[in-house]
C-alpha cells in the first residue's frame, strides 16, 4: 500500500531542534549548567517531535516537507517513511539518554572543551535525523557529509597524538567514501534523471548498460559501506574508539554507523530494488561481502584486549548482519535487518555505556583488568551481561528476534551457507563476550572491593537501555511498534508479505 | 524608476570608478584620512548601481549602451546581460567587504602608501568591471591593460620581495596582453570589425580560414595568463605571497575570476560553441590542461609552508575547475564553471582576509605558526573553517554545489579520467586544509609575546564573518542563481534542458 503524502513541518522541526541548540550551546559555554540544559532540552524536543509522527506513519501517511530546489529539478526534500522513522526514533530517543549520560561522563572524567563537545554532538544528531528523513539521494548526501564533518571534532576531542591519528584515519576513510557516493549520485542523476527514493527501486535494466549499473553499485557500496564498517573499509572504526565514550556509544554504535547501514538499505531497497539486484547478481556479491565481514570481525574481536576496541569489532560484525539482510532483499531478511538496526542499537549502546562507566570510575580500559569488577559495579555489569547475551542471540532479549528474521531471510533466499555463517557468528559472539562477564563476576580482583558504581547520571541510562533490550525481546512491537514499521517497509520494498 | 534611462547604468559604473579614483587621490592629498571614505562611498554607489542593473536586466533583458552615441560596429558598445551584471555585483560586493577591512589593515601594514593603494584599487576595479561590461574587443584590451597596470602597482605594495614579484608579473602580464592584442589583430584583419556581436556574426563564414586557430590560440593564451590558468600561472604564487594582505584579498578573488569570465565570453559568445568544441579542439585542450593543473597545483599547495603561498597555489587549482568547466563546454560543466567563479571569489576572499588578519594581528605566516590560533581568534577561525570546508567541497557550502555541477558535466562528457580528477582534487584539497585545521584547533599555540591575543577589531572581523556566512547562503540558494541568472544568459546550445 502506497503511503499518502501529508505536507508537514514536523520533519524539519525535528532536524532544527538540535541545529538551533548549537549556537545556544556555544553561547552559554561559560555556564555549564545552562549549556547542558540546552542539550537535554533539544534532545527531548527532538525525540518528542519524531515520536509524534509515529501514529501518522502507522496509519499509512507520510509527513513530507519539500523545501526549495538545491539544484535545478532536485529539491531539498524531507519525508518520513517507516524505514526513516525507525532510524530517527532510534537516534533521537537514545540521544536523550546519551545526553544525561554524557553530562555525567564529561564531568566525571574531567574532559576539556565540553562546549565544543556538546555543540558537535547536537550537530551530529541533526545530520543523523536529516539522513533518516532525506527524500532523495542529494538530500541524503548533504546530511551524510555533514555528519562526517560534525563527528570529526568529536574523534579529535582528546587532542592527544592518538586522537589526531584516529581523526586522520577517520577522514582518510570517510572523505573518499563521500566522493564515491557523490560520483555515484551524479551518475544516477545523469542516467536516470531522478534521485527520488522509490520503494522497490527506480533503476532497471533499461536505464543503462549492466557494466555501468554494476560499477554504479560498487561506487554506492563504497560510499555508504565505509560508514557501515564493511571489511575492508572498517579500519576507521576501531581507530575512532579514541573518542570519549558517549561519542563511541551514540555515534560509533548508533548514529554514524547506522547511517551507513541505513544508506545500504536505501540503496538496495529504494534505488536498485530487488529485481535489478538479482538480475545483476549484486545481491549475492554484497551478501557474501557482508558474510565475510561477519566472521572476520568476530575473529578480530577475539584478540582485542582493549574493551572499546573489542566492542568496535563486534559493531563491525553486527552491522554486517544488517547489510547481509539488506542485500538479500526478501521480506524476512529486510524485516530482520531493520529490526537489527534498532535492536543492535539498544544493546550496543548499553555495552558502551558500561565501558564508559567503568573507565570513569576505575580508569580501566582493558578486558584483562576487569577481574572482580562485577561485585563493585553490579548494576553496570548486569546490564553488560544482558547486552552481551542479546548480541549472542539468546532468546528473551531483542537480539534474538532480529536475528531470527535474518536467519529466516537466508533460508528464504536459499543461501544456506550464509545461514551457517550467521550461526557460527553467534558462537563467536559468545566467545568474545562471555569471558568478559565471567572475569567480571567470577574472578577475584587483586585490589579494592566494595560497592563503587559510577554516578546515577551514568548508571540510570545504561540500566534503561538494558531494560529496553529485554522488553523489546519479549514484546518486539511494544512502544514504538518497531515490528510493524519493519514489516511495513519490508513488504513495500520486496512486494512480499509475511505468512 | 531611475531618473535616467536604464541603459546608462553600465557606463555609470565606469564613470563612478574613474572619477572616484581621481577624487580619492585628490582627497588624499588634502588629508590622508579623507581618501578612505571616498572609496567606500564610491563602491557603495557602484554596488547600488550594479544591483539596479541586474534587476533591470532580469526584468527587461540585456542592456546596450553606445558610447557617445556612435552606433556599433564603428562605435564602442557596452552590452550587459544578466550574467555580466551578476559578475559586476559580485565584484562590487567583494570590494565593499575588502574596503571595510582595508582601512585598518593598510594603516597597519603600509601606512605611507594608503592613498596610492586606495586610488589604485579603484583603478583596478575600473579595469575589471570594464572588461565585463564592454562589447568591444579593442575596448576590452584597454580595460585589460588598465587593470593590469593597477595590478602591478598594487602587488608591488607589500613586503621587501613584493616589487620583484610584481616586476615578474609585469613582464609576463605585458606579454599576455600583447598576445591578446595580436589575436584581435588577426580577427580584425579577418572580419574588419572589433565589435563582439559583429565578429560573432561574421566568423561562421570564415571557419575554414587557417588564420582563425592562430587568433583563438593567441586570445586564449593572453586571457589565460591573466587568469593564471595552468601552465600560465608562474607569476601568481610569488605575487600573492609577498603582496600586502589587502591586495591579495582583492586581486585573488576578483582579478583571475573576471579574466576567467572574459575567457568564457570570448569562447562562447564571440568564437561560438560550434567553433571551439566541434571544429577546433580548443575546448578539450583547455579541459585537459586544466585537469593537469588541478592535480599538479593541488600537490604544490600541499608542499607549501607559507599559508598565503598555499592559498595562492590552491587558487590556481580552483581556477582549474573553471577552466575545466569552460573547456568541456556542456551545459552542466559551464554551469559549474560560472558558479565556481562566484563561489571561489567568496571563499578565497574570506581565506585571504583571515591570512591577512593573522599576519597583522598575530604576526604569524606559516602553517606551523598557525598552531593553536583557533582558541585565540575564535570568530576569525570559525569563518576560516567554513571557507575551508567549502574549498574541500563539502555540503551544504557553495563549494559543494559547483563541484556537483562540474561532476555532472564531466560525466556528461563521458571522459572518466576527468571525473576522477574532480573527485581526487577534493581529497588533495582536504589534505592541506584539514592538516591546517587540525593544528589550528588542537596544537598548543606558540608563544609570541609581541602579538596580542584575540580577534582583530570589528572593521576587519565583520567582512570576514560576512563572507563566511555568504559561503553557506550561496550554497543553499545556488539554484536561484543558476535558473534565474545563469541559464537565460548562456547561448542556447549550452543551456540546461528545460530552462
Amino acid at each position: 500500500m502506497e503511503p499518502i503524502v501529508e505536507p508537514s513541518l514536523r520533519p524539519l522541526i525535528a532536524i532544527l531542534a538540535s541545529l538551533v541548540a548549537v549556537p545556544l550551546i556555544v553561547a552559554s559555554g561559560r555556564r555549564p549548567n545552562l549549556r547542558d540544559t540546552w542539550s537535554v532540552l533539544a534532545a527531548l524536543v527532538k525525540a518528542g517531535v519524531v515520536l509524534s509522527m509515529l501514529p501518522d506513519v502507522l496509519a499509512g501517511r507520510m509527513p513530507t516537507c519539500r523545501l526549495w530546489d538545491v539544484s535545478p529539478g532536485i529539491a531539498l526534500e524531507l519525508r518520513v517513511d517507516a524505514l526513516g522513522l525507525v532510524f530517527a526514533i532510534v537516534s533521537s530517543v537514545l540521544w536523550v539518554l546519551t545526553s544525561f549520560y554524557a553530562i555525567g561522563y564529561v564531568r566525571g572524567a574531567g574532559e576539556k572543551k565540553q562546549t565544543r563537545f556538546f555543540a558537535s554532538f547536537a550537530l551530529s544528531l541533526s545530520s543523523a535525523v536529516g539522513i533518516a528523513f532525506a527524500g532523495n539521494l542529494l538530500t541524503f548526501l548533504i546530511f551524510f557529509e555533514m555528519l562526517t564533518v560534525a563527528t570529526y571534532p568529536l574523534v579529535l576531542h582528546k587532542e592527544t597524538d592518538a586522537a589526531r591519528r584516529g581523526a586522520r584515519t577517520y577522514l582518510a576513510y570517510t572523505l573518499p567514501a563521500g566522493i564515491a557516493l557523490l560520483i555515484a549520485i551524479a551518475i544516477t542523476w545523469s542516467i536516470a534523471g531522478s534521485l527520488e527514493f522509490v520503494p522497490g527501486g527506480f533503476l532497471d535494466r533499461t536505464t543503462a548498460s549492466p557494466a555501468l549499473l554494476s560499477t554504479l553499485f560498487v561506487l554506492f557500496v563504497v560510499g555508504v559501506g565505509v560508514k557501515a564498517g564493511l571489511i575492508p573499509m572498517h579500519a576507521w572504526l576501531p581507530a575512532a574508539m579514541v573518542a570519549p565514550t558517549p561519542v563511541s556509544a551514540l555515534l560509533h554504535a548508533v548514529a554514524v554507523v547506522k547511517a551507513g547501514v541505513f544508506g545500504v538499505l536505501r540503496v538496495t531497497g529504494f534505488v536498485f530494488g530487488p529485481k535489478l539486484m538479482h538480475e545483476l547478481s549484486l545481491d549475492a556479491c554484497l551478501a557474501w561481502l557482508a558474510g565475510a565481514t561477519v566472521v572476520l570481525a568476530s575473529l578480530l574481536g577475539l584478540s582485542q584486549d582493549n574493551l572499546k576496541r573489542r566492542l568496535a569489532y563486534s559493531t563491525v560484525g553486527h552491522l554486517a548482519y544488517i547489510v547481509l539482510g539488506a542485500a538479500l532483499v526478501n521480506v524476512w531478511s529486510w524485516t530482520g535487518a531493520i529490526l537489527h538496526l534498532a535492536f543492535h542499537a539498544t544493546m550496543k549502546i548499553t555495552l558502551f555505556f558500561c565501558a564508559g562507566a567503568i573507565y570513569v570510575r576505575t580508569h580501566k580500559e582493558n578486558v584483562s583488568e576487569l577481574a572482580g569488577i562485577g561485585r563493585r559495579m553490579p548494576f553496570t555489569m548486569a546490564a553488560f551481561a544482558i547486552g552481551s547475551l542479546g548480541l549472542a542471540g539468546v532468546p528473551g532479549i531483542n537480539g534474538f528476534v532480529s536475528k531470527l528474521g535474518l536467519l529466516t531471510g537466508t533460508v528464504q533466499a536459499d543461501q544456506l551457507a550464509l545461514l551457517a555463517l550467521l550461526l557460527l557468528s553467534g558462537v563467536l559472539n559468545a566467545a568474545y563476550f562471555f569471558p568478559i562477564v565471567h572475569t567480571a563476576f567470577f574472578r577475584r580482583g587483586d585490589g579494592e572491593t566494595g560497592f563503587a558504581e559510577a554516578s546515577p547520571w551514568m548508571v540510570v541510562p545504561l540500566v534503561v537501555t538494558a531494560l529496553f533490550s529485554v522488553v523489546l525481546g519479549l514484546a518486539p512491537d511494544l512502544g514504538v511498534h518497531a515490528w510493524d514499521l519493519a514489516v511495513a517497509t519490508a513488504s513495500q520494498v520486496t512486494g512480499g508479505a509475511l505468512p | 524608476m531611475t531618473p535616467f534611462p536604464e541603459s546608462d547604468l553600465p557606463i555609470a559604473i565606469t564613470m563612478l570608478l574613474l572619477f572616484g579614483a581621481i577624487l580619492t587621490i585628490a582627497a588624499g592629498l588634502v588629508r590622508r584620512s579623507f581618501a578612505w571614505p571616498v572609496v567606500l562611498l564610491t563602491l557603495l554607489v557602484v554596488l547600488g548601481d550594479a544591483i539596479a542593473m541586474l534587476l533591470a536586466i532580469v526584468r527587461g533583458g540585456p542592456l546596450r549602451h553606445t558610447l557617445g552615441g556612435w552606433a556599433a560596429p564603428i562605435g564602442i558598445e557596452y552590452v550587459v546581460d544578466a550574467l555580466g551584471a551578476f559578475v559586476v555585483v559580485v565584484i562590487a560586493a567583494v570590494s565593499v567587504a575588502v574596503t571595510v577591512y582595508a582601512r585598518a589593515a593598510v594603516r597597519a601594514e603600509n601606512p605611507d602608501q594608503e592613498v596610492a593603494f586606495l586610488g589604485m584599487m579603484l583603478t583596478l576595479l575600473l579595469g575589471l568591471t570594464g572588461m565585463v561590461l564592454t562589447g568591444d574587443l579593442f575596448n576590452l584590451y584597454v580595460f585589460y591593460e588598465i587593470s593590469s597596470l593597477a595590478g602591478y602597482a598594487l602587488l608591488a605594495i607589500g613586503d621587501r620581495k613584493a616589487p620583484v614579484a610584481a616586476f615578474r608579473y609585469l613582464i609576463l602580464g605585458t606579454t599576455g596582453a600583447s598576445f591578446y592584442l595580436l589575436g584581435i589583430g588577426f580577427l580584425y584583419v579577418l572580419t574588419g570589425s572589433l565589435n563582439m556581436a559583429d565578429v560573432a556574426r561574421l566568423l561562421p563564414t570564415l571557419h575554414n580560414n587557417p588564420a582563425l586557430p592562430v587568433a583563438i590560440a593567441l586570445v586564449v593564451a593572453g586571457v589565460g595568463l591573466k587568469t593564471a590558468l595552468f601552465p600560465l600561472h608562474g607569476w601568481q604564487p610569488d605575487a600573492y605571497t609577498y603582496a600586502s594582505s589587502t591586495t591579495t584579498a582583492i586581486i585573488a578573488p576578483i582579478m583571475t575570476k573576471v579574466s576567467a569570465f572574459v575567457l568564457l565570453r570570448l569562447l562562447f559568445f564571440v568564437f561560438g560553441v560550434d567553433l571551439v568544441t566541434r571544429l577546433l579542439p580548443t575546448g578539450s585542450i583547455l579541459a585537459w590542461l586544466s585537469a593537469a593543473g588541478i592535480v599538479v597545483t593541488s600537490g604544490m599547495a600541499i608542499a607549501q609552508r607559507d599559508v598565503k603561498r598555499m592559498l595562492a597555489y590552491s587558487s590556481v587549482a580552483q581556477v582549474g575547475y573553471v577552466g575545466l568547466g569552460i573547456g568541456l563546454a556542456n551545459p552542466w560543466a559551464l554551469t559549474g564553471a560560472v558558479l565556481h567563479i562566484l563561489n571561489h571569489a567568496t571563499m578565497k576572499c574570506c581565506l585571504f582576509l583571515v591570512a591577512g588578519s593573522v599576519a597583522l594581528h598575530a604576526r604569524r605566516r606559516t602553517v606551523a605558526e598557525y598552531a593553536g590560533l583557533g582558541r585565540m581568534m575564535p570568530w576569525t577561525f570559525a569563518s576560516f573553517t567554513l571557507a575551508a570546508v567549502a574549498m574541500v567541497g563539502l555540503p551544504p557550502t557553495n563549494g559543494f554545489f559547483s563541484k556537483w555541477y562540474l561532476l555532472l558535466g564531466t560525466i556528461r562528457s563521458g571522459s572518466w579520467p576527468l571525473v576522477a580528477v574532480v573527485g581526487a582534487s577534493s581529497l588533495l584539497t582536504a589534505v592541506y586544509f584539514f592538516r591546517l585545521l587540525e593544528s589550528i584547533y588542537t596544537a598548543p599555540a606558540t608563544a609570541k609575546p609581541e602579538a596580542p591575543a584575540g580577534d582583530p577589531e570589528a572593521a576587519m572581523l565583520v567582512p570576514t564573518i560576512a563572507l563566511g556566512v555568504a559561503v553557506l547562503v550561496l550554497g543553499l540558494c545556488n539554484s536561484w542563481f543558476v535558473t534565474q541568472v545563469l541559464q537565460p544568459a548562456l547561448p542556447a546550445a549550452v543551456r540546461l534542458p528545460g530552462s
